[in-house]
């Protein structure tokens, strides 16, 4: 069994960016099932967890729900990112969901990345602002990006995109062995070493 | 089992009149403060190190802890915490070992590595040595107290040739060391490796993230063959505000909980007594989530609370302490019957 984790940061309800997260994690789970992989789709949605986001920035730790939806995305076999566009990035809820996932939860975790918008002209977002993110958090970020601005809802061209990028998550997912999930006081703990080597310089 | 108070000494606004006290009242209130907590029967005073404001802990915690030590008869004197990774360690085995004589050995300290980012350079070292830091200095001060003619070299300092650190630790015992930790496995690893104290500050943090470290810190002090996991020495920070009525604690904490340097304008005082050792209520509750500390830590040795923060005023810190020493006395009738821990020649009697 792999395990989707699917974060989407839109605001509204019907939101369109959880439509296109949707669409993004029914074509994985698809590709997936194709290749015989049984896979688990877990979203995680971000306006529920808003204050609790603003919680952690200022005391530093997770509760709750909270605490309960870093760890399905650290554990996850894969990542589906969808923001909507907010003043030429993603938008605040987004990056703060980011910014208190602990570090090294996505290293080497393969994200799909996507976002929504009222106008096309956004569309560069997902290259300037979403994937340099991701690999700042080193994570392998799908070559396909998907983004979705209200016309797209419209054309026929949007599930080929779709299906593109579900179809490189999907591989990458597929091939990717994982054993276990360490968080990050297990890492610290495996790095440390014997502690005469440490006396030692 | 020992139970004191610890204070970071910070010169914060009164929220609830706006006032805020010189430097000069907040050192010397700091004294009363320290002088109540012996006359209301706790065992121990902890004063925190800090080189920037708004701050009026002492950069150099033995001046502080000296002239106390002059004024009271049987508290015993501690920091919270004394900063390994930016002060010399020469100057560490020196001041300390000093202040052992003035106070006849009533005091130990606890390091820790700190966390204000320009400290570092201010003191010419880098934050992202700081583990390293820790490891290299701690190891000079434990030979430093233990041994004369000392020569050493090592990355962060310059070299030492028969060198004798005065004065010498009283009675030849050098000073008790508690190593403080938050999430670094590597200083319970190294607290452990000598056989001294662990403390987890604990009070900003749920209690899953101190089980970890005292559990990892119990574990290798057996491997390391200093005694039991379970005899460890384990101490725990907890933050209380009190009344004699629980619904009255709330109302009188809450305006300085809301405006909090460290948590507030997060969560509600609800919500963060939930998820941390926060106890905001009568003496009766204090003391039933503080025997609950037990219950993921383990028997331990010593419980420091946090009581002079975010502008509460003398006044009702005296009063608070007042409170606590009633809290105490109820909580030594809970004490685990002493165990007969293996003496090592440095241990002050704990």
């Amino acid at each position: 069994m792999k395990t989707i984790a699917v974060v989407t940061a839109g605001l509204s309800d019907p939101s369109s960016t959880r439509l296109l997260a949707d669409l993004l994690s029914d074509a994985t789970a698809t590709a997936l099932a194709q290749r015989g992989q049984e896979v688990r789709i877990e979203v995680v949605e971000l306006r529920p967890l808003a204050h609790a986001l603003t919680d952690h920035l200022l005391t530093g730790f997770a509760k709750g729900d909270l605490a309960a939806a870093l760890k399905v995305v650290a554990e996850a076999d894969g990542v589906i990112a969808v923001t909507p566009v907010f003043s030429a990035s993603y938008s605040g809820l987004f990056k703060t969901f980011f910014d208190v996932l602990e570090n090294g939860a996505l290293d080497g975790t393969p994200v799909l990345v996507a976002a929504t918008a009222g106008t096309p002209r956004h569309s560069l977002v997902l290259e300037h602002a979403l994937r340099p993110l991701f690999s700042y958090l080193h994570a392998v970020v799908v070559p396909t990006a998907v983004f979705a601005a209200s016309e797209d809802f419209g054309s026929t061209s949007l599930q080929g995109r779709v299906q593109r990028a579900a179809g490189e998550l999907a591989a990458l997912v597929f091939a990717r062995a994982r054993a276990g999930h360490l968080d990050q006081f297990d890492r610290d703990l495996a790095a440390m070493g014997d502690f005469e080597d440490l006396l030692n310089g | 089992m020992e139970y004191g108070i610890f204070t970071v000494g910070d010169v914060t606004t009164d929220p609830t009149t706006g006032r805020t006290p010189t430097e000069h009242e907040r050192i010397k209130n700091t004294v009363a403060i320290a002088m109540k907590a012996e006359e209301v029967g706790l065992d121990v005073f902890a004063t925190g190190e800090h080189h920037n404001p708004p701050f009026a802990a002492p950069a150099s915690p033995p001046v502080l802890l000296a002239h106390i030590a002059a004024k009271t008869d049987r508290i015993k004197l501690s920091t919270s915490t004394t900063l390994i990774t930016t002060n010399d360690p020469v100057r560490i085995a020196e001041d300390y070992a000093y202040l052992q004589h003035l106070a006849d050995g009533r005091m130990d300290l606890m390091l820790g590595r700190g966390n204000t980012g320009p400290v570092y350079p201010w003191f010419g070292r880098d934050i992202r040595e700081g583990i390293a830091l820790a490891i290299e200095n701690y190891a000079l001060l434990h030979r430093l107290w233990r041994e004369e003619n000392v020569d050493w070299q090592g990355k962060f300092r310059t070299p030492l040739q028969g060198f004798t650190s005065t004065p010498r630790p009283l009675d030849g015992t050098p000073p008790f060391v508690w190593h403080g930790s938050i999430r670094s496995p590597e200083i319970a690893e190294q607290a452990a490796y000598y056989g001294d104290g662990f403390f987890s500050n604990h009070i900003f943090w749920p209690a899953e993230h101190t089980a970890r470290m005292v559990d990892l810190y119990r574990s290798r002090f057996e491997h390391y063959g200093h005694g039991r996991a379970e005899d460890a020495i384990v101490g725990l920070g907890g933050q209380v505000y009190m009344a004699k009525n629980s619904q009255d604690a709330i109302r009188e904490f809450r305006p300085y909980f809301d405006v909090a340097p460290v948590y507030g304008h997060g969560p509600s005082l609800e919500e963060y007594m939930a998820t941390t050792p926060l106890t905001v209520g009568s003496p009766a509750e204090v003391v039933e989530k503080t025997l609950g500390f037990k219950e993921y830590a383990g028997n331990y040795q010593r419980q420091l609370f946090l009581v002079d923060h975010s502008g509460l005023p003398l006044d009702t810190v005296l009063h608070q302490l007042d409170l606590l020493g009633e809290v105490v006395a109820e909580l030594r009738t809970h004490d685990a019957p002493v165990v007969e821990l293996a003496e090592t020649s440095e241990r002050s009697s704990l």
